[in-house]
């Protein structure tokens, strides 16, 4: 049986070990629960899963696995106390109704037809998380019967033990793991280089000692801290194209900026020309010359461009083919010049990977960039910093 | 020795299970969940109900695995050779005992709480696998083993910052404390505020879970926000009826300062309300 639920758990993706196997033996031996099918779920809840994204999987395959064998369990005729069932028809039945069902006949025969048909309920309720809406024709209520707040399964002493999984409440929690800040952060720190420069301001213990034993007195040491030395240009595409993508670039820059001490970023439309800017609000007054930018920042920049790609191939192949100005060079000119100037250059594209292919000028930009376009995902970041981390020749 | 929640802190069926496997087989318990959801609280209440003390070692992103279990002051040993000092002779009195040493050592059976373990460098988890699934420890410098007599409770908790390695995680037990429904954040409330009017928290709670729903919110409120707000209402003696009455182009609720603590979100309310001000026609 526990053979069985391991490998099932192992083929949902669960990566359980022996380790963890052996814990779950060692807990139940040792008295650690009651004897109980939910206490033991919980049990092997805590001992077999360690990500919250999984646990909603775990629900499933232990449904699955010990289907069956706990349905001994919870299934004492249930005992509805009448004036509960009062309060549930008075809840749920208009006088109108009511004075109908008076007519079907005595109100304790009416009881016991309504107590009937809960415990139905509760016997064919074989999982779920809601109670039915008895519909339409029944006099017990209308459809918009919906016993919240009466709690006939639930948290009453009925509760069935298949309940506890079968809610599924961690469903929300899979496959939601969206691009956080943090784990852009952490993908990031793949950029780290530490490097001693500066000014020299902490102790350096072990040339102190060695100073000391050499000179016999005390010769202090000091020493530069250790600071990430990397240095980054980061130049996002904004406007028309990139706006369902506003809220991962967010991220990636609000993560970036706490991430780098030397970080530049520049604003550019589709492609880069001979000016970007850094405010959007006046980004035809206030620019940057290209030329100027290319000259300011040394060539042991990182350069990391955030664009979609998509747009006429004329943009980047064709003097004057910018849609916002008359560009005297083509984007493929300006984007040589980039590439040529910064060695580390990659290219993050938001849109999914699968549809590169079908636009052109996506294909045109990866070619210009030497194919260093990756995704903007969670890999796609981590590939690209491995990337840029790699030493590059000039 | 079983856990059952205490006077001030309701535990689900699931938390006790986790908590009594954890106390039970001595092994590390790991707790994760959205930040305000009482993580770090649970290991003080665990201590309490056991009548254990708790050594706590709160982590930075600058804390080393080897600080927990000690440290070396070579500055201080330096110092004192130049002045001469006794104690110089003896390297004993230059090591710092760190809080694993110090719960490997104690005198009563503690509860260990590691927290915010994300916090630290990747590799700091991986640094403490050891000395976490054996319960001890070399030290260099006196050549000497230090081993937990008794295997202390440990609790770790995590705000998912970073991911901890699976070699780390198959040493624990593993929680996840999810936001609580109605009924258990109920019992939290009775717990926090005995004898606090029914109609106020019923309407509050309305508030908060609305509130919580509005999609695109930055940073959901939890649940000790849902306290500190209760706590400000009582103060203020806020009248029912401003709550009861709410007015549907006043979406921000009162004292919100409690709830919402991102200008971006107090914008996303103002803007809902003046939608909900416009004419539907």
């Amino acid at each position: 049986m526990f053979f069985s639920f391991m490998e099932e758990l192992r083929s949902a993706g669960i990566s359980a070990s022996l380790k963890e196997h052996l814990a779950l033996l060692a807990a139940l031996d040792a008295d650690v629960i009651d004897q109980s099918p939910e206490e033991f779920y919980y049990l092997a809840r805590a001992t077999l899963v360690k990500d919250e994204a999984l646990l909603d999987r775990f629900d499933q395959v232990f449904g699955k696995v010990f289907k069956g064998i706990f349905t001994e369990y919870g299934q004492n005729p249930v005992d509805v106390p009448a004036d509960w069932l009062k309060a549930i028809a008075e809840k749920y039945l208009s006088p109108e109704e009511m004075a109908k069902i008076e007519k079907m006949g005595s109100w304790d025969e009416l009881m016991e037809t309504l107590k009937k048909r809960l415990e139905e309920q509760e016997k064919r309720h074989q999982g779920g998380n809601k109670w039915v809406g008895t519909g339409g024709t029944s006099p017990y209520g209308n459809s918009g019967y919906h016993p919240e707040g009466v709690r006939i399964g639930g948290e009453s002493k009925h509760k069935r033990a298949v309940k506890v999984w079968d809610k599924r409440e961690f469903q929300n929690l899979d496959n939601t793991k969206e691009l956080g800040t943090r784990n852009i952060k952490i993908a990031m720190r793949r950029l780290r280089r530490f490097a001693r420069d500066g000014a020299v301001e902490e102790l350096d213990i072990d040339a102190t000692i060695n100073g000391t034993a050499r000179q016999g007195w005390l010769d202090i040491k000091m020493r530069p801290e250790r600071r990430n030395a990397i240095k980054v240009l980061l130049m996002l595409d904004v406007g028309g194209s990139m706006d369902p993508f506003i809220k991962l670039c967010e991220e990636l820059f609000s993560a970036a900026t706490s991430e780098f001490k030397n970080l530049e970023f520049f604003y550019f439309h589709n492609c880069p020309y001979e000016g970007v800017w850094k405010d959007n609000k006046r980004r035809f007054s206030e620019r940057t010359q290209m030329w100027d930018l290319l000259h300011k920042f040394p060539h042991d920049y990182k350069v990391v461009m955030v664009g979609d790609a998509s747009m006429s191939p004329y943009e980047i192949t064709h003097p004057g083919g910018s849609v916002e100005h008359f560009n005297e060079e083509s984007g493929a000119v300006w984007m040589n010049r980039i590439t040529s100037t910064y060695p580390a250059t990659v290219w993050l594209n938001p849109v999914p990977e699968k549809q590169w292919g079908y636009s052109q000028s996506t294909k045109i930009i990866k070619e210009l960039v030497n194919d260093r376009m990756y995704p903007l995902t969670l890999e796609g970041l981590d590939d690209a910093m491995r990337e840029l981390s790699r030493k590059h020749g000039h | 020795m079983r856990f059952e929640g205490t006077d001030n802190y309701v535990a689900t069926d699931d938390l006790k299970v986790a908590v009594n496997a954890a106390t039970k087989l001595r092994r590390p318990l790991l707790v994760k969940g959205e930040p305000g959801t009482g993580k770090t609280v649970l290991a003080q209440e665990i201590a309490t109900a056991l009548g254990a003390p708790l050594i706590e070692w709160n982590i930075k992103s600058t804390t080393k695995a080897h600080q927990g279990l000690y440290e070396y002051d070579a500055v201080a040993r330096l110092r004192d050779s130049q002045l001469g000092d006794e104690r110089v002779h003896d390297i004993k009195n230059y090591i710092k005992k760190g809080k694993l040493w110090e719960a490997f050592t104690a005198p009563q059976l503690p509860v260990l709480l590691i927290d915010e373990i994300d916090k630290a460098d990747i590799e700091f988890p991986n640094d403490l696998l050891q000395e976490l699934d054996r319960m001890e420890f070399f030290v260099y410098e006196t050549q000497e083993t230090i081993k937990a007599v008794e295997r202390p409770i440990v609790i770790i908790t995590s705000n998912n910052e970073k991911e901890l390695p699976d070699a780390f995680l198959r040493r624990c037990f593993f929680h996840y404390i999810k936001f609580p429904d109605r009924t258990t954040m109920q019992a939290i409330i009775d717990v926090h505020f005995p004898g606090i009017q029914k109609m106020l928290v019923s309407k509050a709670m309305d508030i908060f879970y609305e509130v919580r729903d509005v999609p695109g919110l930055k940073k959901k409120p939890s649940t000790s926000e849902l306290l500190d707000w209760l706590k400000l209402l009582l103060h203020e003696d806020m009248p029912l009826d401003v709550l009861q009455s709410r007015d549907p182009t006043k979406a921000i609720p009162p004292l919100h300062g409690a709830l919402l603590k991102n200008e971006q979100d107090i914008m996303l309310f103002e803007r809902l309300a003046f939608m909900a001000r416009r004419p539907t026609s």
